[in-house]
């Protein structure tokens, strides 16, 4: 059954890779955020089923700076500069996000 | 010429260790060890995709940008990682069943 479950994880990343590599034709930056785009599936899941509230807290961490690289390849491909003001911004809340939910978990109150 | 190879390099190195990173956020057993593989994914996944459009970039807007966003994610992000390994503990997560040594809980017993 273990096994089973990681072939069909590695057949479905493979024919995804190809697929985005191989058969779709757009610009390089648009393959590449299609792969940040596939791994925050990922993130995704552990979301939904990460079996603590600290492993969903990791995961929504993760999610923001993947973000961050995502726009960064988004303002390349445009030739535009202000897709890296929303990521400045993104960077900020996301740390003051964390800090939180990571305070709320350990017990103490937001004003400690 | 040898800025752009170098760029693209950079950003496809960056790519692949988001890829990665997440995969290891998916597949470890634990907390701990799902941070410590998912904060790989920031030191040089997104953090070389920003280096890599700022040598592809130079000094203009744009590539300033970047730089600061390169700055922020290095101050913010090893804090929030601290801090929510250090909520996870205290809010008594359990580690994996081969885990050797907890010091941090000695540490704290010895206090009390």
């Amino acid at each position: 059954m273990r096994t089973l479950r990681w072939l069909i994880g590695l057949l479905l990343i493979g024919l995804f890779m190809y697929v985005n590599f191989f058969v779709y034709t757009g610009s390089i930056y648009f393959k590449l955020i299609n792969v940040i785009l596939f791994s925050s599936l990922f993130v995704l899941y552990r979301v939904i089923i990460g079996p603590t509230a600290a492993d969903r807290i990791v995961a929504v961490d993760i999610l923001g700076i993947l973000i961050i690289g995502m726009l960064a390849l988004l303002g390349l491909n445009y030739e535009q500069s202000f897709f890296m003001d929303v990521g400045l911004i993104w960077a900020l809340l996301s740390f003051m996000a964390s800090l939180a939910l990571a305070k709320v978990l350990e017990g103490r109150s937001l004003d400690d | 010429m040898i800025r752009e190879t170098l760029g693209m390099a950079l950003i496809l190195i960056g790519v692949m260790f988001d890829f990665l990173g997440v995969l290891g956020l998916v597949r470890l057993p634990d907390v701990y060890n799902r941070l410590q593989a998912a904060t790989k994914c920031v030191t040089f996944g997104s953090a070389g995709i920003l280096l890599g459009v700022f040598i592809l970039q130079g000094f203009n807007n744009f590539g300033f940008k970047v730089l600061l966003g390169i700055v922020f994610i290095f101050l913010t992000s090893p804090v929030a990682a601290h801090i929510i390994a250090r909520a996870a503990h205290r809010s008594g997560v359990k580690l994996t069943k081969g885990s050797i040594v907890d010091q941090y809980q000695e540490d704290r017993e010895l206090k009390e």
